[in-house]
């Protein structure tokens, strides 16, 4: 397992081996800096349940950032809310300074292509094969010549380590294969951030090392920002800047890796380490086994 | 009474959850239309679902056609000969196909081949995420991938509809003609006598532009609608296949007395 | 599943849609009236009927059992009280003689009604704007119903 390392300076990116020809872009940055997502007092409910509850984010620019919490607690829909396509039922969700859901759909979109996203599954389009996937978001987005975009799918392939694999459709990829070509079409564009949602599960051991690598080497070589959504709390620790775990709606603890590990909270202690029992129960909210198995017995209780 | 109250309760939400399908329905709808403009422009799209929807579905159109046609024409000699009028058998055979079986009876087949297929591959997409990736790449899901799929859905069926009823009056005359001896010049221009180019052909056209409007647009609405897993995707074709039957059969029925009735 | 390039994607759409038309071209010409005796395409001529029963317009006009045009018109003469059927006669079939002689028959028991004709012996052919002159009306089956009983109940009354 990779040590726990301190935040990148930019110094120390140019080590890494080239993922990309990063074009460089002009970029302005009216935000303050440092901070690329700004979430404030963001709820979001689903019928009546309510998934987040008021939370405060901030993603720093140019770190990998974990969003770590057991299932089910809406870390998915997070970065749905982040990327746009849901709307929250309150708060504010600002990314590079632009508040995302009061934007215009052409300004959001130019916006979205800036954002790279990684699905649990790689939402790789199932009628194109490898090469025409990563090549499509240049495609669709650019004038490029034939040429060119296929020096630069080849880059993005060679980058995931997949150059051989251009021809294969995505059902005769395994599950890392398929998530390392939907990393390689997320760069594609060279965004500035790339969200991963889960991107460990289900991996067996050797294809998770290498996502697990080629997370923080992408960032860092290609001046990326990157949030990981996971419950994997070894693999996701390893390679974070900064940890923000979530419960119930709501952010219990923060902190870089070693802080969050170490931290007091039973909660924590129990999620980080993968207690059966703690202040979450091992079992579901229930009557009595006695109840249960005699009700004769549990009415004459009753 | 509370039984009373929970009954109506149930009849308010699933009413209720009718309505808001129905509204989520023709918004998607209108987001189809609005890709048409787009679509345009990359002409491409439009040419591969042509092949998936239209030209997949050929074969079995033109098998049903024929054998819809030799039924017709068996069935219909074994009554218009009791008459003495087999001579009016070619009109029976095109009357019956080129109003009703020929855009009914393809577009039943059609939600059952094409409209299933749309449904799923839909559905499969939804549940893959994929569509949400088309999203985060910036591209609009609506205006890629469902408003080709359903102007193909609406092109192929007057064509697929056509081909049926061509094919149904061959197999008629094969039957009635080659097999049961009615009189080849009788039966085609009995036939020309008495089906008209407009009352008939052109309504049976308008029938069958109709279905495909309705059937593409159940067909990917389920699609798009559905719950994202696999119960969810097969529960959506199902819907697909029923639904589309009995918009067909219904709105069969109301387009017939709009056209013929007076 | 074979991955088809996009060539013969093309192909094979284009073969669909030339199939679909085809089959609707088929339709028009071959099964509908359009393929018939079109307009223009033929001469009209016009006979007067006592009665036409149920004729309608497009009937079909046919000599010895051949179809050679179709009933175009048929109006009301307020003077004469008759019915005025316009015919076009395809114009393959010019060789008619002008005393020829036109009937309305029924096709069958339950048959849709058609004009028959039965050539004269004259000379000179039916033309443009011509009028046969000698014609049968329709037979009404109410009328043919009623002189059978009347002509019964005069037998009756006899002796």
């Amino acid at each position: 397992m990779a040590p726990k390392r301190p935040p990148k300076r930019p110094a120390a990116r140019a080590a890494a081996p080239a993922a990309a020809p990063a074009p460089a872009r002009p970029t302005a940055r009216p935000a303050p800096p440092d901070v690329l997502v700004r979430v404030r007092g963001l709820s979001f409910h689903r019928g009546r349940r309510a998934i987040f509850d008021r939370i405060d984010l901030d993603i720093p620019r140019g770190m990998v950032t974990a969003i770590m919490g057991p299932s089910g607690t809406g870390k998915t829909t997070l970065l749905k809310l982040i990327g746009g396509q849901l709307r929250p039922s309150a708060g504010t969700v600002a990314v590079d300074g632009k508040d995302i859901h009061a934007l215009r759909t052409g300004e959001l979109y130019a916006l979205r292509k800036r954002m790279g996203m990684l699905f649990q599954t790689g939402a790789l389009l199932t009628d194109l094969d490898v090469f025409e996937n990563v090549a499509y978001p240049l495609r669709e987005h650019t004038k490029l010549s034939e040429s060119m975009i296929r020096k630069l799918v080849l880059l993005k392939l060679e980058a995931v380590g997949l150059r051989g694999a251009r021809d294969l459709m995505p059902s005769e990829l395994s599950g890392g294969m398929a998530r390392r070509v939907a990393l390689a079409r997320a760069i594609a564009l060279d965004p500035m951030m790339i969200m991963y949602d889960e991107p460990f599960t289900g991996q067996d051991p050797i294809s998770m090392g290498v996502l697990v690598q080629l997370i923080r080497r992408l960032n860092d070589a290609a001046h990326l920002t990157s949030v990981v959504v996971s419950h994997d709390v070894a693999e996701t620790a390893a390679i974070a800047d900064y940890v923000y775990v979530i419960a119930d709606g709501r952010v219990i603890d923060r902190g870089p890796p070693a802080k969050v590990q170490a931290s007091g909270s039973a909660w924590t202690r129990q999620f980080m380490q993968g207690l059966p029992d703690g202040p979450v129960p091992f079992h579901y909210p229930a009557p009595s086994l006695a109840t249960d198995l005699l009700p004769a017995w549990g009415a004459a209780a009753a | 009474m509370n039984a009373v109250l929970d009954w109506l309760a149930a009849l308010g939400r699933a009413g209720l959850g009718a309505l808001e399908r129905l509204g989520r329905g023709h918004l998607l709808l209108l987001g189809i239309l609005a890709g048409l403009g787009p679509l345009a422009r990359r002409p491409g799209l439009l040419l591969q679902q042509m092949n998936s929807v239209g030209v997949r579905s050929v074969l079995i159109i033109a098998v049903s056609g024929i054998f819809v046609g030799m039924v017709l024409g068996l069935q219909g000699h074994y009554i218009l000969s009791r008459f003495g009028a087999e001579a009016t058998l070619g009109v029976m055979v095109a009357a019956s196909l080129v109003r009703e079986l020929g855009p009914v009876v393809t577009a039943l087949l059609f939600a059952g081949r094409a409209g299933s297929a749309l449904t799923a591959e839909i559905g499969l997409m939804k549940a893959t995420e994929q569509l949400s990736g088309l999203e985060m790449m910036a591209v609009n899901p609506v205006y890629r991938v469902l408003t080709p799929r359903f102007l193909a859905g609406f092109l192929s069926m007057p064509l697929l509809a056509a081909m049926f009823s061509a094919l149904g009056v061959w197999g008629g005359w094969f039957v009635g003609v080659g097999l049961l001896g009615v009189d080849d010049g009788t039966y085609w221009s009995q036939m020309q006598a008495k089906i008209d180019l407009h009352e008939d052909i052109q309504n049976g056209v308008v029938k069958s532009l109709v279905f495909g409007f309705v059937c593409s647009w159940i067909a990917i609405f389920q699609g798009y609608d559905c719950v994202p897993t696999s119960e969810g995707v097969s529960r959506a074709t199902t819907k697909t296949v029923v639904h589309s039957a009995l918009a067909v059969l219904g709105l069969d029925f109301v387009l017939t007395a709009l056209m013929f009735g007076k | 599943m074979k991955k088809l390039n996009a060539h013969g994607i093309e192909i094979l759409v284009g073969a669909f849609v030339a199939a679909g038309f085809v089959a609707m071209f088929f339709l028009a010409m071959k099964v509908s009236n359009l393929g018939a005796v079109t307009v223009g395409d033929g001469y009209q001529v016009t006979a007067r009927f006592r009665n036409v029963g149920g004729l309608k317009v497009r009937a079909p006009v046919s000599m010895g059992g051949v179809p050679l045009g179709k009933v175009v018109g048929i109006h009301f003469d307020d003077k004469t009280f008759d019915a005025v059927v316009t015919m076009e006669i395809d114009r393959k079939h010019a060789q008619i003689p002008d005393d020829t002689y036109a009937k309305i028959y029924t096709a069958g028991l339950l048959g849709e009604q058609y004009v028959g004709l039965e050539p004269g012996g004259s000379d000179k052919n039916l033309k443009q704007g011509s009028e046969i002159r000698m014609t049968q009306s329709a037979l009404v089956l109410e009328e043919v119903i009623g002189q059978f009983i009347f002509s019964k109940a005069q037998e009756g009354s006899k002796p």
